[in-house]
């Protein structure tokens, strides 16, 4: 940047000078930003409006809506018994995903640490159901999940116990949450563990080494020093897991469709359901806003509980 | 005491986690990792009956029958095609269009401009599984239905505002002096962008494009709701309709999978770095 600007570059700085620049900015400023506007208003922004409307209307999806119902639809979807499972199952995935997975990657995280040797290679393997697609990983899953312990490995190995029985596990509505949720676990855990790993990193080792000398156990510094410092990554990790938990679809609808007897429909696969296999497109339009005033409260309430607390905001 | 307390410690740590158990946990989650996996490729280089009989042994020796009747079929590179040209356009558009939009967040003032940004973090509280049936409205009333078009515009729009919050903490991070300089040397906004600002940023948009890359790569949702004729069907959407109309016959259906499954993995290993940086970044800054 030190050099001598050749000719052509001085000639710009004179037109560039005083007013002129000003509108040449606010020309750039406004041509950068207008292919994103354009998309982002027409495809994310839009859309919430005319949910809105159509949400209003008991509309099948064909000819203009005119059917004009109020806010029906809210109050059925309020007292559809298979929306409240849905409603639950959502709740019940980000439960056992806040109280299970994320303390499995923090923990495999934490284990993997800073100085293992071949730390990339088990990071690689942890973090390849990531970026596997959630069709595949359903397939894989439905594969191995096969009731016959003759071709499910699941239950052939669970057969080899003492006692145990095989069980068709995604057909009995009592485990098959149990089993969607062990899928979703293995596809997205290593998200997580990849972000605490990333947080630990940040860690200055000479803590650590301080928190040793004056004689902490691992324990301690795990609780006292590691856990505070990841403070705003377990902060994020948990936003995530919520946000992802309560939306499943793809993973869910490939594995059991929602079934059986809608044991495990979640808020998204109830909104398909409506919206694109029954084609009730005004009822499916209030499901969504429904969920989108769910992650909006969500986001909302949690970014103000959870804001940094002062003696970390330096780090 | 404090000298004390160094040679115990060090004893307390071995005790409480000596390195086999930390080895052994890996290991077992390992297995838990692979099992699917593993068990997928022994079912697509067995032919259907060596699958039905004995489902967990090795193929060996392996047959490659399932595998070429899925690579001979035109519809399969027809898939590949499709999935490819989304992919390349959906990525060619998000690190373009985003990083545009990033250098005005990073870089420039106007009035609405917090305004401005805060509308498109909206965006990252209204996910595309919340949005689709809504999207769906649109893509009907501006006739994008049954188009890889309409799956484009849609993947990129919803890539838009976490890559445009990416690529503002990365362009922000570049310091104000290089820019003040150029703007000396008689650069203009755009001059500095495209000259000074993208070359140092190729980090940053290499991990924008990996990451953009695999998410559309993956979607299925997008394709799955936009896309009728099978003609234009990506990859994930033929291996669901792949597996609803073979679903029996598993050791085809895992030769499918294995192959559909084949370039992420290749693309995974060789862009690991840039898809972990973009994530993690992104995640952070989120």
């Amino acid at each position: 940047m030190q050099t001598v600007p050749a000719i052509p570059d001085l000639v710009k700085l004179k037109r560039g000078a005083g007013a002129p620049r000003l509108l040449q900015d606010n020309l750039t400023i406004a041509f950068f930003l207008l292919p994103a506007l354009i998309l982002f208003l027409l495809f994310v922004i839009y859309p919430i409006f005319q949910s809105v409307y159509y949400s209003l209307f008991n509309w099948k999806g064909l000819g203009p809506a005119v059917d004009y119902v109020g806010i029906e639809n809210f109050k059925r979807i309020l007292s559809d018994r298979v929306f409240l499972i849905a409603l639950r199952n959502g709740l019940l995935i980000v439960v056992f995903s806040l109280a299970l997975q994320l303390p499995l990657s923090l923990g495999l995280a934490v284990l993997v640490g800073n100085n293992l040797r071949g730390r990339a290679f088990y990071r690689t393997i942890f973090f390849l159901p990531y970026v596997l697609s959630e069709v595949i990983a359903a397939i894989m899953w439905l594969i191995i999940l096969n009731p016959d312990p003759e071709r499910g490995f699941i239950n052939a190995v669970l057969v080899l116990f003492p006692g145990a029985e095989a069980q068709p596990w995604l057909g009995n509505p009592d485990t098959v949450l149990v089993a969607v949720f062990v899928a979703l676990t293995w596809k997205y855990f290593g998200f997580h563990m990849l972000l605490y790993l990333t947080g630990l990193q940040n860690i200055p080792v000479e803590i650590q080494e301080a928190a040793r000398i004056d004689g902490a156990s691992v324990l301690q510094s795990f609780f006292r020093i590691t856990l505070p410092l990841l403070y705003s990554t377990i902060r994020t990790s948990v936003y995530l897991s919520v946000l992802g938990s309560l939306q499943q679809f793809i993973l869910v609808w490939i594995m059991t469709k929602g079934g059986p007897v809608n044991a495990s429909e979640t808020l998204a696969t109830y909104m398909y359901r409506f919206g694109f296999v029954r084609f009730q497109l005004g009822y499916g339009s209030a499901v969504a806003i429904y969920m989108f005033l769910l992650c909006l409260f969500f986001s909302l309430v949690y970014q103000r509980l959870t804001r940094q607390p002062d003696y970390l905001t330096g780090l | 005491m404090a000298t004390m307390s160094i040679p115990r410690q060090r004893w307390n740590a071995r005790k409480f986690l000596p390195q086999f158990a930390r080895y052994f946990i890996l290991t077992v989650v390992i297995v838990f990792v692979l099992v699917p996996i593993v068990m997928l490729l022994f079912g697509a280089l067995k032919t259907r009956g060596e699958f039905m009989t004995r489902p967990y042994t090795l193929p060996i020796p392996p047959r490659w029958e399932n595998v070429i009747t899925i690579v001979s079929e035109p519809s399969f590179w027809g898939m590949l095609r499709n999935s490819l040209l989304v992919m390349l356009a959906a990525t060619f558009g998000v690190v373009a269009i985003c990083s545009l939009a990033a250098f005005v967040f990073a870089r420039m003032e106007f009035r609405t401009k917090g305004l401005a940004f805060n509308l498109f973090t909206v965006g990252l509280m209204f996910p595309i599984n919340v949005a689709i049936l809504p999207v769906y409205f649109v893509l009907r009333q501006i006739d994008l239905i049954d188009s890889l078009m309409g799956v484009i515009l849609v993947q990129t729009a919803f890539q838009l505002s976490g890559n445009i919050l990416i690529l503002r903490g990365f362009f922000t991070a570049i310091p104000t002096e290089l820019q003040d300089a150029a703007y000396i040397d008689g650069c203009t906004a755009f001059d500095f962008f495209i000259r000074i600002l993208l070359p140092l940023a190729r980090p940053a948009l290499a991990a924008v494009a990996a990451l953009t890359m695999i998410v559309s790569w993956n979607d299925l949702l997008v394709p799955l709701i936009v896309i009728n004729q099978d003609k234009l069907w990506t990859l994930p959407l033929g291996t669901m309709q792949f597996q609803g109309q073979y679903g029996q016959d598993l050791s085809l259906v895992s030769a499918f999978v294995a192959i559909s499954a084949l370039p992420t993995i290749i693309f995974y290993l060789f862009a690991e770095r840039q898809i972990v940086s973009g994530l993690t970044a992104g995640a952070i800054k989120g």
